[in-house]
């Protein structure tokens, strides 16, 4: 007998071709076969309808700020786990820029045991690229990667020296797994927002779209000399878009995601000086927002990731240029991808669940994100149609600097299935 | 159209110039107009604010933007209290909003705040009760020291409309250029920024101004000569190569005063570096008003503290 059975949902498995009314069967935590409405015996412990819902895998987000440990009064393992349910999400990626950071083995095993403690989403930890997150020495990447590392990142600084980001290059084709950068020429992060009309009229410095742009085109020329795998995290300006479509054309091995600010935000939102609008890389220009939008569309960026980072109140209370950076996303996502990508009409949903599902999987290299038969059972239940409005103060996150509080959205995930185990239900 | 006679001033706060209409700017001039008689008075004080206190919280040094306002508050019978801290107040461990919270706890009425961070003025002015007037915010705004520009020039020059004026210098990192370029469009006038390209934005030109490199070029054609003090902290970013190189593109001398129209009105916030920006006999010269521009800061700063405290939204 099957553990769960979810019945005449629009099942949307983008990895093996699938858009049709189909049951889904579960058991022992696999998926054990997707079949046409009525074909599955209905005898399981759980029958789920689904009619009028999109059945899923499990969503994926490659890039989660859990602050643990180190901020635990921001956010923790257990409530980015909690939060990430309830987002959708089945599997949330940690990134290791904590206190101290997540440089070695024990570190990443300690994020696996927070979250086998916290049994919501799997978290999936990244390790640094270099030890104490300082650019200067190779972490410990083979040892990580042993203890469950699943690409490394020195995320929140881009690794600056070009002689230690092209060792780490090298070095990681070892291990088959992406080096995920932060894009930003140090040099060159000489303010608080994007440079141009709006910072200059506010009086606060700018952060030129260069910086991450010089930055990503020394590492695609370092890609090119090692074909080592790489991922541009938080794509932010049109000419990074640009920069990874021709080396995409050119048959690198790169991969870029993409944040929902970057999506539907602009620097005009920081005018107020709100810090919640404060963010790194920064809110760019209209363009870079349709850039960006179009370069999901066209796959030159393959993933959706939130760059979920939460900071606690007193820290978002203080002036637009001593508060710090970040913004989040993760019991949002969904809807304001939906808004960015399919109510533009520049995605269907078939589209918009690779890049949360498959897509992220194979960057990282996990047999996740998919429905086959024998799959992890790892499912998300998206409700298309239901419009709802974000609450930041009934969040499963610590924090509460959400840009996108008190805004109408359409699409929602009403179940999360991870391992099997129906870890949200909404 | 408001008509002079009837206009009501509507706001608790002044925390820049991009928010008021010109009507308002106005408003403020003139108000400003009929307080400049008092300090010709034997008993330089009328009654307007008594009772009322004035907290100048000042946590970036000034000496004549803190001296106007306490001037200002006294001629108009307000009690004034004086906080100043160097830096950041988080230093100390007190955010900004708390240092502010707690002196507004004593009783405050209206808070005049400089602080290095821009958009500080905005921030307090959402969280308070209590008026906020903006004397200075990081490299945003100087609202008051604009309008006791503008006060100035029209002063001098009868109207503001239709006038050409420069601004030089490191238009970039200041707060004096940006509060003058808006409040002087929104009044009619065309404004001229002039500096070297590292200190001068392009994008600056979104705030509806020219960009001139070359001082030379504009000295014929301007009514106005604003001269920004130059910030010698700024080298150090390599933002120009020497002070000795900067004065000779960009010093204002006799034999430049020469070649501008004959009653050009040479300005300066100040502190003046003379002998850098300008020379002496520039800035002691007949085109000068320097100092008129500081007596005129005190009835502009009586202005606005009066404006504010009757404001209700």
């Amino acid at each position: 007998m099957n553990d769960i059975l979810i019945t005449n949902g629009r099942v949307i498995d983008p990895a093996s071709g699938l858009d049709a009314v189909a049951d889904v069967a579960i058991a022992k935590g696999r998926i054990v076969r997707v079949a046409p409405p009525g074909r599955i015996s209905r005898r399981a412990r759980e029958v789920i309808d689904a009619r009028g819902k999109i059945v899923a895998p499990g969503l994926i987000d490659l890039h989660v700020h859990c602050r643990e440990p180190g901020h635990e009064e921001e956010e923790t393992i257990a409530t980015s786990a909690a939060a990430a349910v309830a987002g959708g999400f089945a599997t949330i990626c940690a990134m290791p820029n904590t206190h101290p950071p997540m440089d070695d083995e024990a570190a990443i095993q300690y994020v696996l045991q927070r979250c086998q403690e916290a049994d919501l989403a799997r978290v999936l930890p990244i390790g640094c690229i270099t030890k104490a997150r300082e650019g200067k020495e190779l972490a410990e990447m083979a040892m990580m990667h042993s203890a469950g590392a699943v690409a490394f990142s020195d995320d929140g600084d881009g690794v600056a020296s070009t002689a230690v980001m092209y060792r780490a290059l090298q070095y990681a084709k070892l291990l088959d797994v992406p080096l995920m950068q932060h894009c930003q020429d140090p040099d060159l992060l000489t303010g608080e927002m994007n440079s141009g009309a709006v910072a200059v009229r506010m009086g606060m410095g700018g952060i030129a779209a260069a910086g991450e742009q010089i930055m990503l085109r020394r590492d695609l020329e370092l890609v090119e000399r090692t074909a080592a795998r790489y991922h541009m995290c938080h794509v932010s300006t049109a000419g990074s878009v640009r920069l990874l479509r021709e080396a995409k054309a050119a048959g690198l091995p790169v991969t870029a995601e993409a944040a929902p600010h970057h999506l539907l935000l602009t620097d005009a939102a920081c005018e107020g000086f709100d810090p919640v609008y404060k963010v790194n890389p920064p809110l760019r220009t209209a363009e870079d927002v349709q850039a960006v939008r179009e370069g999901v569309a066209d796959g030159t960026i393959d993933c959706l990731a939130t760059d979920h980072a939460p900071h606690a109140a007193e820290e978002k209370e203080l002036e637009f240029g001593l508060a710090p950076f970040g913004v989040m996303a993760l019991e949002c996502a969904l809807g304001l991808y939906v808004k960015a990508l399919i109510d533009t009409k520049l995605l269907d949903w078939p589209g918009l669940i690779a890049r949360m599902t498959i897509n992220p999987a194979r960057v990282i290299g996990q047999e996740l994100g998919t429905l086959a038969a024998g799959a992890v059972a790892d499912v998300t239940i998206i409700d298309p149609n239901r419009r709802w409005t974000v609450r930041a103060e009934r969040f499963r996150s610590k924090s509460r600097n959400c840009p996108y509080d008190g805004w109408r959205l359409r699409g929602r995930p009403v179940m999360t299935i991870v391992g099997g185990v129906i870890k949200y239900a909404g | 159209m408001t008509d002079k006679g009837q206009f009501v001033w509507k706001r608790r706060h002044l925390v820049g110039l991009d928010e008021l209409s010109a009507a308002e700017i106005l408003h403020i001039l003139d108000t400003a107009e009929s307080f400049r008689e008092v300090s010709t008075r034997s008993i330089k004080k009328v009654p307007a604010l008594r009772g009322k206190v004035v907290a100048l919280l000042f946590f970036e040094d000034s000496t004549r933007t803190r001296m106007s306002f306490e001037l200002a508050a006294s001629r108009l019978s307000a009690d004034t209290v004086l906080f100043t801290a160097k830096g950041s107040s988080l230093a100390k461990g007190e955010t900004t909003l708390d240092t502010a919270r707690n002196i507004e706890a004593m009783g405050v009425d209206i808070f005049v705040i400089r602080h290095g961070q821009a958009g500080a003025p905005h921030m307090l002015a959402r969280k308070l009760r209590s008026s906020v007037i903006n004397a200075g915010d990081g490299q945003h705004e100087h609202p008051t020291q604009a309008l006791l520009d503008i006060f100035t020039i029209r002063q001098r020059l009868g109207r503001i409309e239709g006038l050409k004026v420069a601004i030089v210098g490191d238009i970039a990192h200041s707060r004096v250029a940006r509060s003058n370029i808006i409040g002087l469009r929104k009044l009619g006038a065309e404004v001229v920024v002039v500096g070297p390209p590292t200190l001068v934005p392009s994008a600056i030109s979104a705030m509806g101004c020219d960009i001139c490199h070359h001082l030379d070029d504009v000295l014929g054609e301007v009514d106005v000569i604003n001269i920004l003090r130059i910030q010698f902290e700024r080298f150090g970013g390599n933002l120009f190569p020497s002070v000795r190189e900067y004065s000779r593109l960009y010093g204002m001398n006799a034999e430049r005063l020469k070649r501008c129209k004959k009653d050009v009105l040479i300005m300066h916030p100040g502190p003046i570096n003379r002998g850098v920006e300008m020379t002496s006999d520039v800035a002691d010269g007949p085109n000068s008003c320097i100092l008129q521009q500081v007596t005129n800061g005190l009835a502009v700063r009586m202005a606005v503290l009066y404006l504010v405290s009757q404001g209700t939204e």
